[in-house]
Parts: C-alpha cells; structure tokens; sequence
C-alpha cells in the first residue's frame, strides 16, 4: 500500500469516528452542517489542484457552484405540464421528466433530477471552456481579476433574472434520488446516510485529484507550475493542460453546487458571490497551496465553524483576513510540505550559511 | 544530409535588429557551434528555431518540414529540444521527476487515464522510470535522483538539464551555452559529453562562448555579430578568419 492509501484510509476513519461521536454524544443535528461542509470540501479540493499544483488563480469558482446548483434548481422545479410542444412530450416518453408533488399538493411535472444534474454539468464545461480559453493567457494579478469578473457576472446574472427568483434564489428544490434508495436530501430521518453519501463523494473526488497528481499529467502541471518555457520547450501543451484543470475544478465545484442545492433543497445568489469565492480560495491557502490533504483538512474544520455560525456577523470578514495573513506572512500557504524543516531554518541560528552560493 | 535548414531570418525587437537576413544548414550527425559577441543574437537565433520566437521574415526548415511558424511546444513534438542560458530546471522538482518530465512527449496517459490510474498507466510510469534512471546512468547522476534538482552545484544542474533535454530523444539538440559557469575540467567533461551524445546520433547546435572547447569538438562554426553571419567554416578556418579575428579582438583595441 501506497502512502496515499494510508491517507485516504485514515480521513475515511476519521469521518467514521465523527459520525459515531455526534450518535454518542447525541449531537446527530451536527450532521447537516458536516454534510454541507463535505460539499464545499469538494469544491476546495477541486481549487487546490488548480491554484495548488497547476499554479492558476482563480477567483470565480463561486460562480461555477452556482452554475451547477441553479441549472438544478431551475430544471427540478420548472413545471412543464401545461406546456405540450413537441420537445417536452418527447422528454416525457423518454423518461426525462417526473411528476411529482409540491408542497401544497399541486401536481408538477419537472426535468429529471439526473438530467438536471447532467445539464448542469454539461453547462459548467461549455462555459468553463469558453471563458477559460482566453483568461488562462493571462497570469497573475490579471487571471485573479479576470476571474473575479466571471464570478460577478454569474453573480449578477442569477440576482438580476426573475425565472431563476432574483434575491429570493429558488426553493422546493426536490431530493436527488440515486440507485439503492438513496436520497441527497436535508430530511432528517435520511441525516446519517446523506453525511456518508457526501463525504463518499469527497473521498472519490480525492482519490481521482491524488491519483492525478502521481500520474505523467501531474508531474506536467507540477513542470508547467515551475518553469511554464521550459515545459513548453520540452513538449508540455501549458496552455492545454492549464485549461484542462481549469474544466476540472469547475466540473468539482459545479458538481458540488448540484449536490448541495439538492441537499438543501434550494440555492441564493449568496452562492455565486465574490466573497464565496475569496472563501474557498483563503481556505486552499491556509491549506497549503500544493497540498491537498491540508486544504480538505481546513475546508473540514473552517466551514463547519462557519456553518454552526463560530464566527457570527464576521464569517466573511474571517475568510478574508485569512487570506491577508496568509499572503503576508506564508504566501506559499500554512501547511506546506517543507514546514517543518522551514521552521527549523527559521529558528536554528545558523541560517546566515543559506546565502552562500 | 540537412536536418535544420535557416533560410533568410530576421527578427527585430523594437528598433533593435537582433537577427539580420540570417541563413545557414546544419548537417544531421553533426555539431555545429554558433558564435558570437556578446548581444550578437545568439539567444535569439536559438528563440526563433525553437519556437519561443517567431521570425518577421525567412523560413526555418527542421526534417523537411517549415516550423517557423510552430509553438515550441510542437517543435519539440517533432524531435527539437533545447536548453537555456539561465538554467531553467523544474523546482521542488527531484532530478528523476525533472527527467521523467522530460520523457512527456514518449508517453500518452491524460487527464481521464491518470486520474482513473488505469492499469495501462503503470506500465508506461514504469517505462519512464526505466529510462529516466538509464540517462541518469549515462550521466553518471544517479546518486542524486532523488535530490530536488535546482539544490544540485551549478556544473550538475547543467548535466541534469541536458538529461531532460534527451529524455525527449531529440533529433536536434540546442545547447545555449552549456559550459557557461563551469570550470575547466568540468568543461571537458562537457566537452566529452556533447561528443558522446553526437555519437548517439543526436545533432547537437551549441552556443559557447569558450573557444578551445567549440574548436575542440565541433564540425563547423558559425559566427555572428550583430545579427549577422560573418563567417561559416570548419573550426580550424574560422581562427585564421581575418573578419572573425576583427570582431572577437578588434573592438578591444578602439
Ligand atoms: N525579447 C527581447 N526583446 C527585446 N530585445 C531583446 C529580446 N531578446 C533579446 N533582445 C536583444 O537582442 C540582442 C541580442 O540578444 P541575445 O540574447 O540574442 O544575444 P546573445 O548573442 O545570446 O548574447 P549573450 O552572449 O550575452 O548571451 C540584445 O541586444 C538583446 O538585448
Ligand atoms: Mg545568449
């Protein structure tokens, strides 16, 4: 067994034992909080292998959360029964549309929770594409900004369109039913295998992102990350494979945004805004940048103090000092691989003999 | 036979004509050596073959197809490597993972195969590692394939850098400068070990600045100054060359 088996292996156990801690100590209602927090993991782990290991700042992903939780959102709760054109009645014999109930009993016919899901995801990569092409040339300060700008307008784009409820964002959002009898769903009698089912999700979405970052692709972006001209020179497609990871944490993120609206079973604007994206950016810095561990770690314990309101009316101000702190004083982020020994540097004495050629 | 063919480049930067109506050949199974002053256009002329730079004028002909108008990226697809003046190693990076970079365009695994770590995958990582460690071996670096490589003395960073470099298994390999900073039996080593890699068969272009090591192992000289080729011949002509002579001591004397 690899090293990273053993890892994945203990974070397992670790969320068994949160779980069996909560049903002891009889705190099940952490549950919910834990199981949103698990979303927003996926959408960190997805941004620590862009900013970390492909070296890309973004400051937008926010807006690729929001993409994914409102197209499901939307499709889920859009009532198709009185509208009989061709398209909807083919969809209706294809299986694509359920009828169900909504809370006052009304009869809706609505797309397909895996439809939904799959539209949703589809759109992340087409606009991920699209607007990632272009930005991606840039570096730096620039990306940040230009990626701050996808994130405002995807921002201003939900608060400002009636169908998709402006301010109020949408509700009644149904429950994701998937094989087995399982639901994403807040109710509460379906706590326990919801908090599994999203940290299961998690823990795949890790070991797709570690298995990554051994592979040919990986040693790429760490190269690309290093020198970008000399990986170039020697045949890395930078530019490709810059908006590959770029695709890929906006699938992670969009996927997660899918999930949770579910869970919750509704998503606001609140979602898509810029301080949402600050937030998950400050998180992969105090993780570590390069380090994936760290970041799931922090995503764990950051946003579930967020969630049970640790930080009351300065949660946004929190993650934003973070982030000051961070690039102030550990620009290369808190739990990086060479801490230890960069801290013993920093005290031992002797480190007047590092600037010697 | 021609592997690399120059024909009539220019490239200007700005008011500066770094590189002026610029033609010369390089026979496959040689080393040729490019001369030069200082600011004579050597880096560029190296910018402009291997893609980093596009000419504003001529063509550049690399195994019979034009690629003046390719990324480097592509250029080393079809068989050009280089290295750089200013070392330009992969940090946090070990001297194995440095050279099995190197090894990226022999190898296919993407993004769907890497992350679902198919079992096609492992067999191609261990093929890498197998031929990564028998550069390092020809090298002679293999105790330090686990060293982060930019930590590594300067002369080594040179050899690790080249080790990449024919990870690729170039056809052509551009070498900018490779003894800049060594001393002097490092110098013959490299000397050594340009020779060698000749005899591997790969065609070797080098920039050098150290005249007894470019008269020592190279086929043929190619001087420039300011842009412009002043002389090609075999290395024995070039030193008696009056207008080469002019350039690397005359302007010493004004
Ligand atoms: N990207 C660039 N933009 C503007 N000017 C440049 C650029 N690259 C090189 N130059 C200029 O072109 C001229 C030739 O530079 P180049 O680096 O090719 O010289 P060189 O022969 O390699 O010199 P050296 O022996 O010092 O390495 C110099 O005057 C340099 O300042
Ligand atoms: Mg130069």
């Amino acid at each position: 067994m690899e090293r990273k088996h053993f890892a994945v292996a203990g974070f397992t156990g670790l969320i068994v034992a949160i779980q069996l801690a909560t049903r002891i100590t009889g705190t099940e209602y952490f549950l919910t909080q834990l199981t949103m927090t698990a979303y927003y993991s996926l959408v960190i782990v997805g941004l620590c292998m862009l900013i970390g290991y492909a070296g890309q700042i973004s400051l937008g992903h926010a807006g690729f959360f929001a993409i994914g939780g409102y197209v499901t959102a939307f499709l889920t709760t859009w009532d198709l029964k009185s509208n009989h054109g061709a398209f909807v009645s083919l969809l209706e014999r294809s299986g694509a549309l359920v009828s169900r109930q909504d809370v006052y009993g009304g009869n809706l016919l609505t797309v397909h929770p895996w439809l939904a899901c799959v539209s949703a995801i589809l759109l992340t990569v087409v606009v991920a594409y699209l607007v990632g092409g272009p930005v991606l040339k840039l570096k730096g300060h620039y990306l940040a900004m230009a990626t701050l700008g996808i994130g405002i307008i995807v921002y201003r784009i939900v608060l400002g369109t009636e169908f998709l409820g402006a301010s109020d964002g949408i509700s009644e959002v149904p429950g994701f039913p998937l094989p087995g009898g399982l639901v994403v769903t807040g109710d509460s009698s379906l706590r326990i295998s919801n908090y599994y089912l999203a940290w299961g999700v998690v823990i795949l979405g890790m070991v797709l992102l570690l298995n990554l970052i051994h592979s040919r692709v990986g040693r790429a972006l760490a190269a690309l990350h290093g020198a970008e001209d000399a990986a170039e020179a020697m045949g890395i497609p930078t530019a490709r494979y810059k908006l590959h990871t770029f695709v890929l944490s906006a699938v992670f993120a969009s996927l997660a945004g899918v999930l949770l609206t579910h869970f919750n079973g509704g998503i606001g604007p609140s979602e898509a805004g810029v301080m949402k994206s600050v937030r998950y950016v400050a998180i992969v810095a105090i993780g570590g940048m390069a380090n994936l561990w760290g970041a799931l770690s922090m995503s764990l314990v950051l946003n579930y103090l967020s969630l049970r309101g640790y930080f009351g009316t300065y949660d946004d101000a929190v993650f934003g000092a973070i982030l000051i702190l961070i690039m102030l004083f550990a620009p290369d982020g808190l739990l990086r691989r060479h801490l230890f020994s960069d801290m013993k540097r920093l005290f031992s004495r002797d480190h007047a003999g590092e600037e010697a050629p | 036979m021609t592997l690399l063919s120059i024909r009539g480049v220019s490239k200007r930067f700005g008011g500066l004509q770094a590189v002026n109506d610029l033609s010369f050949d390089v026979a496959a199974g040689s080393i040729k050596a490019l001369i030069g002053p200082n600011g004579a256009g050597k880096t560029t002329i190296f910018n402009l073959i291997s893609g980093s730079l596009h000419p504003d004028r001529g063509e550049i002909v690399f195994g019979g197809a034009e690629i003046q108008a390719m990324s480097s990226c592509e250029v080393a697809v079809r068989g050009m490597v280089r290295t750089f003046q200013h070392i330009r190693l992969f940090p946090k990076m070990t001297v194995l993972e440095n050279i099995m970079a190197g090894r990226h365009v022999h190898s296919r695994a993407g993004f769907i195969a890497g992350m679902l770590s198919l079992p096609f995958t492992w067999k191609e990582e261990r093929r890498i590692r197998e031929r990564s460690f028998g550069i390092m071996e020809m090298l002679g670096i293999v105790p330090h394939a686990e060293t982060e490589a930019v930590s590594l003395a300067y002369g080594q960073q040179r050899v690790v850098e080249i080790g990449r470099a024919l990870a690729c298994e170039p056809k052509l390999l551009l070498l900018d400068e490779p003894a800049a900073g060594l001393n002097m039996r490092e110098t013959n080593e490299m000397g050594r070990l340009i020779s060698r890699i000749r005899d591997m068969g790969v065609t070797v272009l080098l920039v050098e600045h150290d005249m007894s090591l470019v008269m020592k192992i190279s086929d043929e000289v190619v001087v420039v100054s300011y842009g412009e080729k002043i002389a090609e011949d075999r290395p024995l002509s070039i030193q008696k060359n009056r207008e080469v002579i002019r350039v690397y001591l005359g302007d010493d004397e004004c």
